[in-house]
C-alpha cells in the first residue's frame, strides 16, 4: 500500500514536473493551432538601386483548433506571402510563427500539416497514384499503409478512375483535386489551402466546399486564402482581411458584417407608409399589409414615435447586417492604417 | 540514405526516364555500330585503338551533355513550376532535396553509362573478335568517366540553385572545358611569376581537375592504370563533389522561393 502510494505520488510529481518544464509545446498546441506574432516580409526590388518593398506588414493573428479560418484579400494583398512564410518557403524579415505549438521549420510539425499551393502544378510525368505515393513517402506514411490511404483519398476527391492517368492529361479541375488529395493524404491536423476554388467550375467549387466541411467535421483546422467572398462567408468560422500587406480586420463573419451598416430595419402592420417617415430619409417596401423601412440608427427613436402616432403595430426592429463583400469593399477603401498613424489594434475586431 | 532522399532520387530518376533521356542511347548505338563497321573496313591494326578512343570519348560527351542539361534544371525547374512548394512544405529539409536530386541524376548517368559501356565492349568484340585481360582497363576509364559526371552534376546543381538555366548551362559547360584542360592550367601556373602565378595557381585548384580523370588515350594504347591513381582520383572526385554540393546546399538553404 505504502509502495503503491509512493509510486502514485512520484508519478504525479513527474507529470507535474515534465508538464511544467518540458511540456510547453503541448500546452501551446492545446491553445491555438496557428500563432503568428509580428510576421513581416520585406523584399528588395530593383537591380542597381535596390528599394525595400514591404510585402507583409507585421502580422499578428491566431487560429484555434478545429477552426475554418478565411484569409481574404485582393490579388497582391500578401496572402500567398503569408502562406509561403508559414510553409518555410520564404524567410521572414522579422516576427515568428508557431503551428501546433512548434516552430515553422520543425519537421515534426510539417508531418502534421497539409498544403495546397495556388494554381498547383505537379510532376506531370507521374500518374495520380505515383504522385501520391511520392508525397506519402515524403510525409513519412508507412509504405504498407500507402495503398489503402491513396485509394481512400482518390475516392474522396473523385479521382479513382484517373488513378493510373498521367497528370499531363488532367484538366485544371482534376489537377486541383489531385492537389487537395496530396494535401490531406497523410491525415494532417492543419490544412493550408491557397485559393482552393481557383479555376474550378461551379460543381467543382461545391465539391471542394463540401470537402472542407467534412474536414472541419473531422476536427481539422483549415486555413484558406481566397478572394471569393461567397466561399468565405459560407465556410469560415472567422476571417481576416488583408490589404496591401496589412491586416485590416479579423473576426467572425457576423461580427464583421454587423459593423458595416449602422442601419436598422423596422417592420410593422399597417396600410400606408407615413410621409413623415419618408421625410426622415427612410426607404421602404410594402408586401401585403406588412411594411418595412430601413433608416440610420440615429433616426430610430423618431421613426418609432411616428409609427406610434400613426397607430401602426410594430412587429420587429432589427439591425441591418451587411454582406462580407460590403465589409471587404469598405476595408479596401480605408486608407493604409500605418500611413495614417492609427493603432494596429484598431484593425482587430 | 534516408527514405526522403531515396524518394526524391527515385523521382528524379523516373523523370529522366520518362522524359526520354535514355533515347540518347539510340544515337550512341548508331554511332558505335557505324564506327565499328567503318573502322573495320578502312583501318589496319588500329581498329581497337580507334573504337576504344571514340567509344569512351562518346560515353564521356553524351554523359556530360546529359548531366549539364538535366542538372541545370534540377532545382530551377522545380522552383519555376512550383512543384518544390509541395515538397518543402513536408518534413523534407532543403539539404535532403539537393542530395536527392543529385543522387537521382547521378544514378541516371550511371545506368546510362552501363548501357553505353556494353555498346563499347560489343563494338570492341566486333572489331577484335575477342576481349583480352588488358581490356579490363577500359572499365577503369569508364569509372573515371562516371567520376567526371559526379563532379559535373554537382556543379550543374550548384549553378541551378541560384542561377537561371541558361547561365547555369554556360557556367557548368565553361567549367567542364576549363577542367578538362586543368593540367595545362597547372603547367601555365608553374611557368608564371608574381601576381599572375598566384591567380593561375588559385584558378588551377578551384576548377575541377578533370584532365586527371581522362585516361582514355592511355587505356586505348593498352596501358594499365595504377591503383594509387584510382584511389587518388576517387578521393579527389568525391571530395570535390561534396564541397560543391555543400555550396549548393548553403545557397539553397538561404534562398527565398518567390
Amino acid at each position: 500500500m505504502v509502495i503503491c502510494l509512493g509510486y502514485s505520488s512520484a508519478r504525479f510529481l513527474l507529470i507535474i514536473f515534465f508538464g511544467t518544464f518540458l511540456g510547453t509545446a503541448h500546452i501551446g498546441d492545446a491553445m491555438n493551432a496557428i500563432e503568428i506574432q509580428g510576421l513581416e516580409k520585406t523584399y528588395s526590388v530593383g537591380f542597381w538601386r535596390k528599394q525595400p518593398k514591404q510585402a507583409l506588414k507585421p502580422l499578428h493573428l491566431s487560429v484555434e483548433h478545429g477552426e475554418v479560418f478565411g484569409f481574404l484579400g485582393p490579388n497582391g494583398a500578401g496572402k500567398t506571402t503569408t502562406l509561403k512564410l508559414l510553409m518555410g518557403l520564404m524567410y521572414a524579415t522579422s516576427g515568428s510563427a508557431r503551428i501546433l505549438g512548434m516552430e515553422i521549420n520543425d519537421p515534426r510539425m510539417k508531418a502534421q500539416i497539409g498544403f495546397l499551393p495556388e494554381q498547383p502544378y505537379f510532376y506531370d510525368y507521374l500518374t495520380a497514384r505515383e504522385l501520391l505515393t511520392y508525397y506519402g513517402k515524403l510525409s513519412g506514411v508507412a509504405t504498407r499503409e500507402l495503398p489503402q490511404r491513396i485509394a481512400a483519398v482518390l475516392d474522396r476527391v473523385g479521382l479513382t478512375r484517373a488513378a493510373t492517368t498521367q497528370l499531363r492529361k488532367f484538366s485544371k479541375g482534376m489537377l486541383q483535386r489531385a492537389g487537395i488529395a496530396q494535401a490531406i493524404l497523410h491525415d494532417p491536423k492543419v490544412v493550408f489551402l491557397d485559393e482552393p476554388m481557383s479555376g474550378l467550375d461551379p460543381m467543382g467549387r461545391r465539391e471542394v466546399r463540401d470537402l472542407m466541411v467534412q474536414l472541419k467535421q473531422e476536427g481539422k483546422t483549415i486555413f484558406f486564402s481566397t478572394h471569393i467572398l461567397a466561399d468565405a462567408e459560407a465556410l469560415c468560422d472567422r476571417v481576416a482581411v488583408l490589404h496591401e500587406g496589412e491586416l485590416r480586420g479579423i473576426g467572425t463573419v457576423a461580427d464583421l458584417t454587423s459593423k458595416t451598416q449602422g442601419k436598422v430595419e423596422i417592420t410593422w402592420h399597417g396600410s400606408l407608409f407615413p410621409a413623415a417617415l419618408q421625410a426622415l430619409g427612410a426607404t421602404g417596401q410594402v408586401s401585403g399589409d406588412t411594411l418595412r423601412a430601413q433608416m440610420n440608427d440615429s433616426q430610430l427613436d423618431a421613426a418609432i414615435d411616428i409609427l406610434r402616432r400613426e397607430r401602426c403595430r410594430i412587429i420587429s426592429i432589427v439591425p441591418v447586417r451587411g454582406t462580407l463583400e460590403e465589409y471587404f469593399v469598405q476595408q479596401m477603401n480605408t486608407p493604409d492604417l500605418s500611413q495614417t498613424g492609427s493603432s494596429r489594434k484598431g484593425a482587430s475586431a | 540514405m534516408n527514405h526522403r532522399i531515396a524518394a526524391i532520387a527515385s523521382n528524379t530518376f523516373r523523370e529522366a526516364i520518362r522524359d526520354r533521356v535514355l533515347y540518347n542511347l539510340i544515337g550512341f548505338s548508331v554511332l558505335m555500330a557505324g564506327t565499328s563497321i567503318l573502322v573495320g573496313q578502312i583501318s589496319v591494326d588500329i581498329e581497337k585503338l580507334v573504337v576504344i578512343n571514340l567509344g569512351l570519348t562518346a560515353v564521356s560527351l553524351f554523359g556530360v551533355v546529359i548531366s549539364i542539361f538535366i542538372g541545370i534544371g534540377l532545382v530551377s525547374k522545380e522552383i519555376d513550376k512550383r512543384t518544390l512548394y509541395t515538397v518543402l512544405s513536408r518534413p523534407v529539409q532543403r539539404w535532403e532535396f539537393i542530395l536527392g536530386k543529385f543522387f537521382g541524376l547521378a544514378g541516371t548517368l550511371a545506368v546510362n553509362t552501363v548501357c553505353m559501356a556494353a555498346g563499347v565492349f560489343l563494338s570492341l568484340l566486333y572489331v577484335a573478335h575477342r576481349l583480352q585481360r588488358a581490356d579490363s582497363s577500359i572499365l577503369v576509364a569508364l569509372y573515371f568517366i562516371v567520376l567526371q559526371f559526379v563532379i559535373v552534376t554537382a556543379l550543374a546543381l550548384l549553378f541551378s540553385s541560384f542561377s537561371s538555366p541558361l547561365l547555369s548551362a554556360v557556367f557548368a559547360f565553361a567549367l567542364f572545358v576549363i577542367g578538362s584542360f586543368s593540367a595545362d592550367l597547372r603547367g601555365f601556373a608553374g611557368m608564371s611569376h608574381g601576381f599572375s602565378r598566384w591567380i593561375t595557381t588559385a584558378a588551377a585548384y578551384v576548377v575541377p581537375n578533370l584532365s586527371a580523370l581522362n585516361v582514355i588515350s592511355s587505356v586505348a594504347h593498352g596501358e594499365s592504370v595504377a591503383r594509387q591513381m584510382i584511389l587518388a582520383n576517387t578521393a579527389y572526385s568525391l571530395f570535390y563533389a561534396a564541397m560543391v554540393l555543400c555550396g549548393a546546399i548553403l545557397i539553397f538553404e538561404r534562398r527565398n522561393l518567390k
